[in-house]
């Protein structure tokens, strides 16, 4: 199975509350970047479904990483490369000159040079929040989505079993390849993934794998193109214009309280919630 | 602009009380507007949304809708919008209108304003408010194209109230499934059962962190069954398996806003924060007096929880 992975690096989303905003535009001084943790999520599946979980070495496909960003975005990409993926591609341009639809459409021109047989995708990058790539993607190629992953199966590596997570619980569906997945968090737990080639009673270890010091030795030398945006999407027009951004209303500090029936008289008395 | 669709979310044949949200918006945004009903009983569905003020109810009713599966209700959703000359489509953003959305905004060459918590008019042109970075920052943006397609935050639009009139139920017709449709089935749907009412629409949720452990039920039932509350979970209790995933609240799982939120035993991770600090009251209660949940917390009780939750119960219970 060869999968095509995209993505973005964001602001340390575990210090996102210290982010700052100057004159209209966000802050991030001082926040190290990170790969989006939905995106790391989609790498680890795109790992896990390309090898027979006990061999993690040999790999039963192509896992290939995508990137929209300047120069200094291919980190991220050789950290997906250290631990495991086999090629990354960086399409060179900048966060201001894009929003989610252009992505999606350069990512369609991208999949039909690639031919990838699936898109694993994270279910949002969590500087925007927007959750809506693999949606568009899916759509531009005509493709069948399942969003928002919390367990894939792959049945015979030509049709895939995904729970989708929705609100209230787990939807089912059996999509046949190609398609575009999206992945949620709980994708990473022990048996979120199970590629055809796994044995049954394998459990991965929780979360996303690292990568030993030789591999990232290693993936220095692992390919890495670079392509121009406008060799994917001729038309550079964004839909939706972002302007500026404030800071959301601050809630007052509160108070603490001593005991119990400190707090339901404060609850009934002062905050009259009860 | 004023030509709004509204699409409705059924769940087992009924409609789904976040339909009520996408409705405040389209009446905010200015009248006229529709309602756009999918489902193997459209008709049934629709006349439960003839009191909100609707020019039309339109239902697109067939056996193949069913069960919501994005590349069967998708393409009638665009079809509608197209034929009744909307300018606007707007879904609630639950985990059925961010699946669908970004779907008909691609079929109708449309921007798209995902999950937006205000609407604006700013100079002749509609400014749409969203939160980003885990609700952290709020932006701005305005949608290029002609027709926008936007979903709305539910804790943030307040449910439209039903204001009299009948609007006519008329049939519209479904469109083709998209060409991908052959290549997803629709398998099942899991649901946790529940008396409890749903976390996204509940006056208070009391909501568990991994300290409470196994006693998660134990210790967080009786209070919510007092405070006839919804329960609630964070990540970490439910990636534990001490709680179920469709309890979740946050970034990932629900966003709620409800008039009281009790945090008990939950650090307060940004995650988690980002679906629950637009409540009104927030309680904490957790033993370490460090924890982040502290900060947004409008009234924090520093106390081993297995004592305190008991001793709440019983002073609830004896003031009551």
């Amino acid at each position: 199975m060869k999968i095509l992975v995209p993505l973005k690096r964001v602001a340390d989303p575990d210090n996102a509350n210290k982010i700052k905003i100057n004159a209209g535009k966000v802050d991030t001084t001082g926040l190290e970047w990170k790969p989006n943790p939905f995106d790391e999520y989609a790498v680890e599946s795109a790992l896990r479904l390309t090898e027979n979980g006990t061999n993690t070495k040999a790999r039963l496909g192509e896992v290939v990483v995508v990137t929209f960003g300047p120069k200094d975005a291919e980190t991220t990409l050789r950290a997906a490369l250290a631990t495991g993926a086999d090629r990354a591609i960086r399409v060179d341009t900048t966060d201001d000159a894009l929003d989610g639809d252009l992505v999606a459409r350069a990512l369609k021109a991208l999949v039909e040079k690639e031919k990838p047989d699936l898109v694993l995708c994270g279910k949002q990058q969590v500087e925007g929040d927007s959750n809506q790539v693999g949606q568009l993607l899916a759509e531009y190629l005509g493709w069948p989505q399942a969003t928002f992953a919390g367990s894939i199966k792959s049945e015979d590596d030509k049709a895939l079993l995904v729970g989708r997570e929705v609100d209230g619980g787990t939807l089912n569906l059996r999509v046949t390849l190609p398609a575009v997945v999206s992945v949620d968090l709980r994708i990473v737990n022990p048996n979120g993934v199970k590629s055809k080639h796994t044995p049954a009673t394998h459990a991965y270890p929780e979360g996303v794998r690292f990568a030993a010091l030789m591999a990232i030795m290693a993936a220095k030398k692992k390919p890495l193109a670079e392509m121009k945006l406008a060799d994917l999407a001729a038309d550079a027009n964004l839909k939706v214009k972002y302007g500026a951004s404030e800071m959301p209303p601050k809630r007052a500090a509160g108070v603490k309280v001593k005991t119990v029936q400190e707090l339901v008289q404060k609850l009934k008395a002062e905050a009259k919630v009860l | 602009m004023s030509n709004t669709l509204v699409v409705a979310e059924l769940h087992e044949g009924k409609v789904r009380k976040s339909t009520h949200s996408a409705i405040a918006f389209a009446k905010q945004a200015g009248a006229p507007f529709s309602i756009l009903v999918l489902g193997a009983t459209a008709k049934a569905a629709a006349a439960e949304l003839t009191g909100f003020g609707a020019a039309k109810i339109l239902a697109a009713e067939d056996a193949s809708l069913a069960n919501y599966v994005c590349e069967r209700f998708a393409p009638t959703v665009a079809a509608v919008a197209k034929s009744g000359g909307f300018d606007t489509v707007v879904v609630t953003a639950s985990s059925y209108g961010k699946d669908l959305a970004p779907r008909v905004a691609a079929k109708l060459g449309a921007g798209y304003a995902p999950d937006i918590n205000q609407v604006k008019v700013d100079g002749g042109k509609r400014v749409y408010r969203r939160p980003t970075f885990a609700g952290n920052a709020y932006a701005f943006c305005e949608i290029a194209t002609p027709v926008h397609v936007v979903s709305v935050r539910q804790t943030e639009f307040a449910a439209a109230e039903p204001s009299g009139g009948a609007s006519p139920i008329e049939a519209v017709a479904v469109a083709p499934a998209d060409a991908a449709a052959s290549r997803v089935e629709f398998v099942s749907l899991e649901q946790g059962k529940s008396e409890r009412p749903d976390l996204g629409e509940a006056r208070v949720v009391v909501s568990g962190g991994r300290a409470i452990k196994e006693k998660f039920a134990e210790v967080l039932d009786p209070l919510a069954n007092l405070l006839g509350a919804a329960v609630g979970a964070s990540r970490a209790a439910c990636d534990a398996g001490y709680a179920p995933p469709e309890l979740q609240v946050g970034q990932t799982g629900r966003v709620v806003a409800p008039q009281l939120y009790i945090a008990i035993g939950i650090s307060g991770a940004i995650q988690h924060l980002a679906g629950m600090k637009g409540s009104k009251v927030i309680v904490a209660i957790n033993k370490d007096p460090e924890a982040p949940i502290y900060q947004i917390a409008d009234y924090g009780l520093v106390a081993d929880l297995f004592t305190a939750v008991p001793e709440l119960v019983a002073e609830l219970k004896k003031q009551a």
